[in-house]
Formats: structure tokens, sequence, C-alpha cells
């Protein structure tokens, strides 16, 4: 099992923000977290990652509780591509994912050429590579996007934790995102990502959790979980599930009509 | 190598301020001379040369130039590593209060009428002292941003101690002591003594190894402390170790040179333009700039006129104007 979690509460000193959270994610799989904003996906992710103190529950990594390891054996573990990312200093894109290789190299140690090649693999897995020597102040918000992906995988992590990967990238990217998700999990990797668009979930997890108002109201199969009642109790508005003749779903919203002729 | 040609520059830059550096002054020295007497030190030659110039050249502006080249890259090495942890180009050593630490100290000790080694000693302990707390009170103030929670303590107990240093300053005797500690504030390399050089040059290279050996890790800083701790860096420590060893040589700087400004804040910023942000190349180069500007400006200080020229005063009107041209320059990132 690459990530178990278990009665997981959830939040900052003093304010609990999420509990009773339950899951597994196995090797390949790719689960998809749901939820309104300020629901806690974020801060979810955050201390599964160990950025924030659990207050109570059970997180492991192979096995492993979080408690036992440190910060380099959990980046080993796991990459975080959190939700944008501000860039200070004008580090050269090929530079910032190289940044991914810390936890692989001795304290004192800089990254060598294995981790140069390593690095520019990950540029190249995400159609980024022609980029490598270009200021990361100065690519845009979607190539931005690509380059966090990069650095996480320049990490070799099990697991991946993407915190709304599709979030202010255009339609082609947002597909471009969700195709490399399925790809990076047929080999071998699993995915923890968070979206607020359910047909995300529909298209590429295997897994839907719904978060809202703090804990996890259901998990399961996309096609169990998403539904009119659950999406309506999540969001506060109406939404049709429809069915494609391929078996193939959507959610489309039906909006209220306030007044009007 | 990228920035290649930015060090080679620097070298031989570095290498004429000091030639040239040994050679002006009210007794000039000929580039022969000074050569001959290399040499005849080295046992290479004989050739007898005026006693002057040996006490010239060992004497009084030897020290003073290694005082001017170590001071230098000091403060450029401690600001190269603090813009970098502050993710702030506008963060100068100084930040966490270590020269008004100094200061207080440097002032105490000359209003106690102790010695100009106690005065050393207790400008170098004043600036290690003002730190401490600033850290200590600045990770206690939870729930904050950790880096903005410093710079505000920073500030915070920097006035603090300004105030202290008005109070000495306003009690002091002003016929004796109140020129000293005015002397002492501005800062000034002529009266270093082969001692305090070798008191200051090892703590000054205590302070830089860990930077050295943490180089790769210095650019994590520059993240978001969330994406550095998720890349494996437990940042909190790094911090640590990053605040000790910037004061560190900072410390030991101003204890023998008082307050020289701008040159921790202006060089690590002409560095980075020239080869980027990456620690592990800006820092040689930033510290040999830094090197080569305190010469240059220390080096006008004895020269321009009869009377010597504060070093602060020359670095802040050299400093200014090539700010604000670096600041044009570079438009939006760093």
């Amino acid at each position: 099992m690459t990530l178990e979690v278990r009665k997981l509460s959830f939040g900052f000193p003093g304010r609990t923000i999420g509990s009773g959270i339950t899951f597994t994610l196995a090797r390949g799989e790719v689960l998809c977290v749901l939820g309104p904003n300020g629901g806690g996906k974020t801060t979810l992710f955050r201390t599964i990652l160990g950025l924030l103190g659990k207050h109570s529950g059970h997180i492991a990594f192979e096995g492993k509780g979080i408690e036992h390891l440190s910060r380099e054996q959990i980046a080993r573990q796991a990459g975080y591509v959190p939700q944008g990312h501000s860039a200070y200093f004008a580090f050269s894109l090929h530079e910032f994912v190289l940044m991914g290789r810390t936890a692989r190299l001795r304290a004192f140690s800089s990254p060598g050429r294995i981790d140069r090649d390593i690095a520019q693999q990950a540029l190249e897995s995400l159609g980024i590579a022609h980029l490598g020597d270009k200021p990361v102040t100065q690519i845009s918000g979607g190539e931005r996007q690509l380059a966090l992906v990069a650095r996480a995988l320049a990490q070799e992590p099990q697991l991946l934790v993407m915190d709304e990967p599709t979030a202010s990238l255009d339609f082609g990217n947002q597909v471009r995102v969700l195709e490399k998700i399925a790809a990076l999990a047929s080999g071998g990797l699993s995915i923890l990502f968070s979206s607020h668009d359910p047909d995300q979930a529909f298209l590429s997890a295997q897994r839907v959790l719904l978060l809202g108002e703090g804990h996890a109201q259901e998990i399961g199969a996309p096609k169990d979980v998403i539904r009119s009642d659950t999406l309506e109790r999540l969001y506060g508005v109406s939404i049709r599930i429809i069915e494609t003749e391929n078996g193939e779903r959507a959610c489309l919203p039906s909006l209220r009509r306030s007044g009007g002729h | 190598m990228k920035g290649l040609s930015a060090y080679l520059i620097a070298l031989a830059a570095l290498a004429g301020l000091v030639v040239l550096a040994f050679a002006v002054g009210r007794y000039p020295i000929s580039l022969s001379e000074f050569v001959g007497l290399l040499l005849s030190k080295m046992g290479a030659s004989h050739r007898d040369l005026a006693p002057n110039v040996e006490t010239v050249i060992l004497q009084v502006r030897g020290p003073r130039v290694l005082a001017a080249l170590l001071v230098g890259a000091s403060l450029a090495a401690a600001g190269t590593a603090y813009q970098g942890m502050f993710r702030n180009p506008l963060v100068s050593p100084d930040i966490l209060g270590v020269s008004s630490g100094a200061a207080l100290g440097a002032v105490l000790a000359i209003f106690l009428s102790l010695g100009a080694f106690l005065v050393q000693m207790l400008a170098f302990a004043g600036g290690l002292t003002a730190v401490g707390l600033v850290y200590w009170v600045g990770s206690r103030l939870r729930g904050h941003d950790p880096l903005l929670a410093l710079v505000l303590t920073g500030v915070v107990i920097g006035s603090l101690l300004g105030s202290m240093i008005a109070l000495l300053k306003y009690l002091a005797d002003p016929y004796n002591q109140l020129p000293a500690i005015t002397f002492w504030l501005l800062g000034s390399l002529a009266s270093i003594a082969p001692r305090d050089l070798a008191i200051a040059a090892p703590l000054a290279l205590a302070g830089l190894a860990p930077m050295l050996l943490l180089r790769w890790r210095m650019n994590l800083l520059a993240l978001p402390d969330d994406e550095a701790r998720a890349l494996g860096v437990d940042t909190a420590r790094l911090r640590t170790i990053v605040v000790t060893a910037a004061t560190l040589m900072t410390a030991a700087a101003v204890a023998v040179s008082g307050i020289i400004g701008w040159v921790g804040l202006l060089i690590p910023h002409a560095a980075r333009l020239l080869v980027g942000p990456g620690f592990g190349r800006l820092l040689p180069l930033a510290m040999l700039l830094g090197a080569a500007f305190l010469l240059a400006v220390d080096t006008l200080c004895r020269t321009l006129a009869t009377i010597e020229v504060p070093p602060g005063v020359l670095t802040a009107l050299i400093g200014t104007p090539f700010f604000l041209w670096l600041f044009a320059l570079s438009r939006r990132s760093w």
C-alpha cells in the first residue's frame, strides 16, 4: 500500500478542519478529492505530506507511520505539486526542476550528471524541455504548472500529491495534465489530486473522495459516488449526471432562473 | 561554464586593485619595490629596499588591504545568504540587528573607557547577542510567517538598541568619548592591526564554511517554505544554520571595521545580475566583488583628501545611484 490514511483528523493548531478521513491508495491508483472552496482539500494534502501536524489518526507511507519519517524520507516517497507557485528568483527551469533531486543528495553535495539527466527527462516527459534555460519568472502560468509536475517527478516518488493541478490552465492544458496523470498512473505511480471539476474524476480517477463540511462525505468509485444528490449536498447547486451511449459520464449543472420572462 | 568571464574579470580587477592599493597613498610605492619586497620575503631575491618601504607595505598598508578584502567579502557573503533566505533582494546583512547589536557593544565599551581590544570583543559579542535575541523572540511568535516574524522582530529590537546607543551618546563625555563613538559608528579601516585580522579571519571562515557546504540546499530556501520542506529540506534547521553563519561573518567584519553600509546590499544584487540566483555560483562571485568594491572604496577614502573620508559615506554615495540603476535594469525578476 503506497499510502494509508486512517481516522485522520486535521486542521490548524486549535482549529479542527476535517475529521474521520479514511482511505488507502494502492500502487498505480488515482484518487480524486472533490469539495467546495474552503472545504479543506489543501489542508488535507499538507497534513498527509507532514507539512502540517495531524490532530489524530494515522498516516503511513509503505506501511511506515509518518511520525517516524524525516522530511527527506517523506520527499523520497511523495512528490508535491502545490497550487500555483510564486517565483521569487530567476532560476532557470532546468535548475528549478533539479531542486526535485535534493532529497536524493547527501547533505553537503550538489546535483551531479545523473541528477541533471533525471531533471532533463522530467522536463522532456512534460514537453517543456525547450524551455530549460528560461527563467521561471518569465514563463506562463500553464508552463509553470508543468514545471512543478516535472520537479515532483524528479523526486522519483511513489506517490504524487497534486493540489488542483488544472486550476489556471486553459482547456487544452487541462486535458494534457489529465492525460499525463493517466500515463503516470499506468507507469505505477499512485496519484492523489484535487479538483473543482467532477468530470475530471470521471475521466481520470478510480476512486473519489467527497470532502465537505470537514469530513469525508463519501468515498468510492466515481460512478457510485458522483450522483445528483451527493453533488447537490456538496456544492449546494443542482446538477444532473448524463451518460453517453459508451457509458461515459459527465456533470451538467441546471441553472436556476431568477425572475425574468 | 556560465559566468566564467564574470569570474575572470572580477579576479583580474581584484588583483589590479590590490597592487594599486599598495602603491598609492602618502608614501607612494613603485611596482618594482612592491614586487621586490614580495620576492625577498619569499627568499627569491636579496635586493636591499629602504626600511620605510617594508614598514609601509607590511605594517601599514598590508593589514589595511587584507581587512578591506575580508570585510568586503564577509559582508557580501552574508548579504547573499540573507537575500536568498528572505527571498528579497533588498535585504542587507544587518536586517536581524547584528550591526545595531555590535554598535551598542562597541559604544558601551568606549563609554566604559575599555581598550581597543575590548571594544572589538564587545562589538562582536553584541552583534551575536542581538541576533540571538531577535531569533529567539521571532521564532516564538507562532502563527505568523516565520520570515516575517523574524524581520519585524529585527526591526523592533534594532530600534530599541538604537535608542540605547543614543542614551549612551547622550551620557558620554563630549570631549573624549563622543568623538570616539562617532568615529566607530561611521566605520573605518584606518587603525587595523595584524592582530585584529588574526581574530576576525578565522571567525569569518567559520561562518563561510557552512554556506559553502550547504550551497545547493541554500537555493531551496528561495522557494516557498512548504515547497522546500516537501522537497526534503528541514527549513527551520537550515535557516538557523544560515542565520548563525551570516551573523558570525558580519559580526567579525563589523567588529574590526565598524558599520560600513551598502556592501552587503548592493554587491549580492550586482553578482546575481551577472551569474543568476544559483547560490553555488553566486557566493564566490559576490565575495570577489565585495572584496574588490570595499578595497576600491577604502583606497579612495585614504587618497581623495588630506583627511580620511569615512568609507560608509563613500559606499552610500556610490551605492545609491548604482542601486537605482540596477533596479531599473533588472525589471521584475531577480
